[in-house]
């Protein structure tokens, strides 16, 4: 039990967070002091939240100081629980936001479209609450390299938090853990809150990929979770990519293998270029394990967030290598991601014709498609087939 | 105190004046005849045309300055002006007091004039009180009761004699010493000046100041020599980077982008967006942005404005240089591309308060333009619309051309759903600066609210993938997000510091003491 501690942000600048300190004093009663830029408006429930916080985690001499710049309640809370565990190391109890509605239907589907996943620095709740509403297929509340590692735990919280109370409007709720054993204490704080896909950095091995999975199952049970949680490993290193396949296949919650491209390039002691020849074998190697697993491939980050062509380009190409997803770092990178990777024009007429064509062989009980004189193979009608899904779901065919 | 057409609770003399409550949207008209200045001849001037004196306080004592007269300036040098608070430097070391100032609007840079306002040099402010001003106004510490007005409510209050200027004061950034007057020009180049127009004609005395002296004639003139008794050589009128900035930059918000996006979609969708149409910019990020959007669709399916009207800034340039539009009708110049441009191009217009925005004026330009998009502090669930008020209670902004421009056929807000913790859509308006009748669509980054009276919008969009929802229904989800709906802030209903003029010179909403 220590005698002082202090969680979340404080200072000029600071937006959507609150700073909170924590003393322990001889006194017999608590001291709470609230300062905040939201007072006349919301002065009153904050110092309700406040005592229902204090009230909760069962302090009775303390000095309380609360430092607001306009914190959701769901971040006062996680401020506020970071800053008591720090305190007590041994306090176990957490005080879990209400679910939002948007939350009562989690779970995704394993093959689910993946286009676009926004990062979000996880101790950054300031960016959460708009994220989903620049339509990404996915948001990614980091708890691995934005997060510094003495902050580590409040940012856990937040998450957490940020899970149960904030519509992410539609959009997959994915957690990128830290590298275990330090992710096994993020999936304690994360797994039956709403998370649906977790995502597993620097993934070398199989083994890595079990141990995770079990936890994932251990707590699913004690918490009664019956939707799905999938995995995504991200391979950063020489190592990983060597093992992809058996990374891919490791398991059967692993939806999809992804790539990082910034840690495999410091591995192989180069350096991205925009070309990326240095980073062509990890990224085809890639994408041949996960489509021999029947799983998605995706895509790093493109991290020049004003070059939108260079962006284009970026989807484009890997698109033609056979990815179906890309990281994104900025809301406006989403739209270009999703419009690169969409079927063109040109290949949505094609696969229409061989579709029709594949229809009226089917109906006249033909073994053999054919459109004009040329016969059509059957991978090239699988791929027409999947080209006017890809089209549906992007919104281009009805 | 009576109520309103508006419901609201407005005082029936402000300063020993006798005011006319808010009576509904084109139900006053004032009758009789305009105010008029004083008859002069021309023998009474210099026939060498010139009238230079060697300071503001010279040219002060010369207007027969006296306890207790309005003084007005503009703001066209924005937050780099130094003038206005040079001039009441002199009006205080002449030992003034009582003054009425009239600005066409105030900046932070004039918190500079608050310890005039504590020593009784300045009786109180018409025109607007922004930042420092407005918190010292709203903590009940100015002797009079503030006054806030349109830029067209100003022109209309000057011209049925409601504010009668005894001494104008007109910084100018070029300027001859007949008094010829030009905004193009010169150090402090700030594009035109077109809020002193009333002024230069309605004062009793007019002193022009300048740091850019030119022989005479200094073309063009937009301040008639004619109308002006005195001119001043000063060594600056101010800080020339807070008066247009070098560039204008659009918003990095991702949020910003996202409300412009929809403003461009909006305003395509709805078939605003066609042949010969005008929209009005403000300054602003989401502003900027959204002529941003909007180009790239007019480019897309060929479509050219007829005029576009500003705040005029590169964007806007952009557009005209293009060839997107064909005029740029301007108000006022935010970057120097814009001076560049009105300076360089016939097309690139100046135009005044007379032109846009006057209510005595037989029409104004305001009413015919096809979508304004513009920002609001606060909204509520009827549509109306504050922009000089915080939900907190306090003062911070002035109404601009804000008021005149809901006259256009599509008006826009363009406004975040919250800031930080605070919901910008609320039950009830803090202070009712726009009646909720004459605003259009309120587009937020989480849905697009059409006005339920614009029944011919609603169909139009009605296929739309836009997000259009129920402002109730935005609401709804805004005041969740942010733990419930927000208090009221502490105001002091028996302390009225300031009213909120509408376009006509009637009082629409009455500004209280906050309660610290």
């Amino acid at each position: 039990m220590n005698e002082y501690a202090y969680a979340g942000k404080r200072g000029e600048g600071i937006r959507s967070d609150c700073y909170i300190e924590i003393k322990m004093h001889e006194q017999k009663k608590n001291e709470i002091t609230i300062k905040s830029k939201v007072q006349a408006l919301y002065g009153d429930s904050l110092r309700l939240l406040v005592d229902e916080l204090v009230a909760f985690f069962g302090l009775t001499n303390a000095a309380i100081l609360v430092e607001d710049n306009g914190a959701l309640p769901f971040v006062l809370a996680a401020r506020f629980e970071a800053a008591v565990k720090r305190l007590n190391p041994g306090e176990k109890r957490c005080w879990l936001p209400k679910l939002h509605k948007s939350n009562k239907q989690s779970g995704t589907a394993k093959d689910r479209l993946r286009r676009s996943r926004l990062y979000l620095p996880g101790n950054e709740p300031k960016f959460f609450l708009n994220a989903g509403l620049h339509g990404p297929d996915a948001l990614i509340l980091d708890l691995e390299d934005s997060v510094a590692p003495v902050e580590k735990d409040a940012a856990m919280y937040i998450v957490r938090n940020a899970l149960r109370a904030i519509d992410f409007y539609g959009a997959e709720k994915m957690v990128r853990i830290n590298q275990l054993p330090a992710g096994f204490q993020d999936l304690e704080a994360i797994i039956g809150h709403g998370v649906e896909v977790v995502l597993l950095p620097k993934t070398e091995n199989a083994q890595q990929i079990l141990d995770t999975a079990n936890e994932i199952e251990k707590l699913k049970k004690q918490y009664k979770i019956n939707y799905d949680i999938w995995l995504m490993p991200i391979i950063e290193s020489a190592k990983g990519v060597l093992q992809a396949y058996s990374i891919a296949t490791a398991h059967p919650m692993v939806c999809a293998l992804a790539i990082g491209l910034e840690d495999y390039t410091a591995d192989l002691g180069t350096q991205r270029t925009l070309e990326g020849k240095e980073s062509f074998f990890a990224r085809t190697m890639l994408i041949n394990a996960a489509k021999a697993a029947g799983i998605q491939a995706i895509d790093t980050v493109f991290s020049d967030v004003a070059d939108m062509d260079g962006l284009k380009n970026s989807v484009l190409e890997a698109k033609a290598l056979g990815f179906e997803g890309k990281g994104v770092i900025h809301p406006r990178q989403i739209q270009v991601v999703h419009a690169a990777f969409a079927p063109t024009a040109e290949e949505i007429e094609k696969a229409k014709k061989i579709a029709i064509a594949f229809e009226e062989a089917t109906a006249k009980g033909l073994g053999v498609v054919s459109l004009g004189s040329k016969m059509i193979d059957p991978p090239v009608v699988k791929r027409a087939l999947r080209t006017i899904e890809l089209a549906k779901l992007n919104g281009l065919l009805q | 105190m009576v109520k309103n057409a508006a419901g609201r609770l407005v005082p029936e003399v402000v300063n020993n004046q006798k005011q006319v409550p808010y009576k509904g949207i084109n139900k006053y008209r004032p009758k009789g005849v305009k105010h008029r200045p004083a008859v002069r001849s021309c023998m009474d001037y210099p026939f060498d045309g010139n009238k230079c004196v060697e300071s503001i306080k010279a040219a002060l004592v010369k207007a027969g300055i006296k306890d207790g007269m309005t003084i007005s300036t503009h703001h066209h040098l924005r937050n780099g002006d130094i003038v206005t608070n040079m001039l009441f430097d002199a009006v205080k070391e002449l030992g003034i007091k009582n003054i009425r100032w009239f600005p066409s609007a105030s900046f932070s840079c004039h918190q500079h004039l608050i310890q005039y306002l504590e020593d009784g040099t300045i009786h109180h402010i018409e025109g607007s009180m922004n930042g420092p001003l407005g918190k010292y106004t709203s903590q009940g510490k100015m002797k009079g009761i503030g006054i806030l007005r349109s830029h067209g409510g100003r022109y209309q209050a000057v011209q049925d004699g409601e504010v009668h200027i005894d001494i104008a004061v007109i910084a100018a950034p070029t300027a001859d010493p007949f008094g010829n007057a030009n905004g193009v020009t010169g150090p402090a180049a700030c594009g035109l000046i077109g809020f002193a127009l009333a002024d230069s004609e309605y004062a009793d005395r007019v002193i022009v100041v300048t740091d850019n002296m030119v022989p005479f004639p200094c073309v063009p003139w937009q301040i008639q020599g004619n109308n002006v008794d005195f001119v001043v050589k000063v060594d600056s009128l101010g800080d020339s980077s807070k008066i247009v900035s070098g560039t204008t930059e659009v918003t990095k918000s991702p949020d910003r982008l996202l409300i412009a996006e929809y403003v461009a979609r909006f305003i395509e969708e709805s078939g605003i967006m066609k042949d010969g149409f005008s929209f009005q910019a403000g300054s602003g990020g989401t502003n900027l942005a959204f002529v941003l959007f909007l180009k790239e669709r007019m480019k897309a399916k060929g479509i050219k404005a007829r005029f576009v009207r500003g705040g005029s800034t590169k964007y806007l340039v952009e557009l005209l240089e293009e060839g997107l539009t064909d005029y740029i009708l301007d108000g006022q110049t935010f970057d120097l591309e814009g001076v560049r441009s009105m300076r360089e191009n016939p097309s690139h217009v100046n135009t005044s308060p007379f032109t846009s925005y006057n209510f005595h004026g037989k029409g104004n330009f305001a009413s015919m333009i096809d979508a304004a998009v513009l920002g609001a502090t606060e909204v509520d669930v009827n549509f109306n619309a504050n922009v000089v008020s915080h939900s907190d209670g306090y003062l911070l902004h002035g109404i601009g051309g804000w008021q005149n421009c809901l006259y256009s056929k599509c008006t826009i807000l363009a406004i975040p759903s919250f800031r930080d913790r605070i919901p910008v859509i609320i039950d009830s308006v803090t202070t009712l600066c726009g009646p909720g009748e004459l605003v259009d669509v309120i587009i937020t980054e989480r849905g697009i609210a059409i006005n339920p009276r614009r029944k011919d919008l609603l169909d139009a969009l009605k296929d739309s993938n836009l997000p259009i929802r129920d402002i109730k229904d935005i609401k709804r989800e805004v005041d969740e997000m942010c733990g419930g709906k927000p208090q009221k802030p502490k105001i002091d209903p028996k302390k009225v510091v300031a009213v909120v003029k509408w376009v006509d010179g009637t009082v629409l909403d009455s500004i209280y003491k906050v309660k610290e």
